[in-house]
């Protein structure tokens, strides 16, 4: 059994079966990174004075990663465009750099990730706070490339208290907290994760597709090329949307 | 979009590259805005956010092709935005709605 209306535009929509299933999906990502931009405003707006972080994130690496997500769409459009015009070659060319974009893009993100998650802030027993990259940790002692901070505070806004760095050594016994920056670390980290970390899930997502048109699911270009064509056409859509929320996400998390 | 000639895949390559160019310039323009030397960090984040809304206009008029889509999905946009212009004004109605003593 044929499935209708793969090429053909259906007469009631005026468009392609996939593409208005697209339209819809994309509808309710719209509604789960909403619900996400919500929870961070309300968050955000109702944080007492100083207790939210500010310039935590490379702005730097943030903006090489919008700019290469940028690249990326314009790389998926052309792959797209290339079917359009019968020039298959083009198309794996463009479609082949689309998926080491992606790959760039995912790259940076683990090492924002692990900058994150090896750097420690340590309570010692008489109140002192210790902050910095975790040079190494046994059972006796915990070295940090940090330094010394007077409050919780200080550490909210790090370019407000420059200080300089240096390696700490605190034994084990001393040592009444020690936390990562990690999602548990404070509201900021808990939402940087997960609206990135989804965020990223989508990329990997849609690398997944991408990869499959690229290599295996090229072969119904030999058979049904407008269908193939409209198959690149939609996860080029879902491409752009993940891109449209990296665009609303850099500035939020990055910026303000 | 009907099918390309090889020779309108130039064209079409370019208005892509000047889409990029515009892009990249609302995201420097974006960062730019973040560093702004205004006192008031209400208006900083309104002017990171402008730059953000067209960032994204170019993205969804261009590279999705809204500047010329069907009926259909106009339709199913207009939808998702009433839910979530809802979705965000209830949110913000929440913050405000403190009670008053």
């Amino acid at each position: 059994m044929d499935i209708p209306y793969t090429v053909q535009p259906r007469p009631d929509t005026g468009v392609y079966n996939a593409k208005v299933g697209m339209w819809l999906f994309l509808a309710s990502e719209v509604m789960l990174f909403g619900g996400l931009f919500s929870a961070y405003i309300l968050l955000r707006v109702s944080a007492p004075p100083d207790t939210w972080p500010q310039g935590w994130l490379s702005v730097p690496l943030g903006t090489l990663n919008t700019l290469i997500l940028a690249l990326s769409a314009i790389t998926t459009l052309m792959a797209w465009a290339a079917c359009k015009a019968r020039m298959f070659d083009r198309y794996k060319v463009y479609q082949g750099v689309t998926l080491l974009l992606a790959l760039v893009f995912l790259s940076i993100k683990a090492y924002e990730y692990r900058d994150k998650l090896t750097h420690y802030t340590v309570t010692l027993k008489d109140g002192r706070i210790a902050d910095g990259h975790l040079v190494s940790r046994d059972d006796t002692t915990v070295v940090l490339d940090g330094q010394f901070v007077e409050s919780r505070a200080h550490l909210m806004n790090p370019k407000r208290h420059p200080a300089k760095h240096e390696e700490i050594r605190i034994s084990m016994d001393e040592v009444k907290r020690l936390q990562n920056y990690g999602p548990a670390y404070n509201t900021f980290t808990a939402l940087y994760f997960t609206m990135s970390g989804l965020h990223a899930l989508h990329i990997l997502g849609g690398m997944l597709v991408f990869a499959y048109l690229w290599g295996p699911g090229s072969r119904m270009w030999k058979t049904d090329p407008a269908r193939f064509t409209n198959r690149v056409e939609i996860a080029g859509l879902f491409w752009h949307f993940v891109d449209l929320v990296w665009i609303f996400l850099f500035p939020v998390l990055y910026l303000t | 979009m009907s099918d390309l000639k090889p020779e309108a895949f130039a064209d079409y390559a370019r208005r892509c590259w000047l889409v990029f160019g515009a892009v990249a310039c609302t995201t420097f323009l974006m960062v730019g805005a973040s560093y702004a030397p205004i006192g008031n960090r209400t208006v900083v984040i309104g002017l990171v956010l402008a730059a953000a809304v067209v960032n994204a206009g170019l993205v969804g008029a261009f590279l999705m092709h809204l500047l010329s889509e069907r009926k259909t999905i106009y339709t199913v946009l207009a939808f998702t935005a009433v839910f979530f212009v809802g979705l965000m004004g209830l949110s913000i109605w929440a913050q405000f709605d403190h009670p008053k003593f």
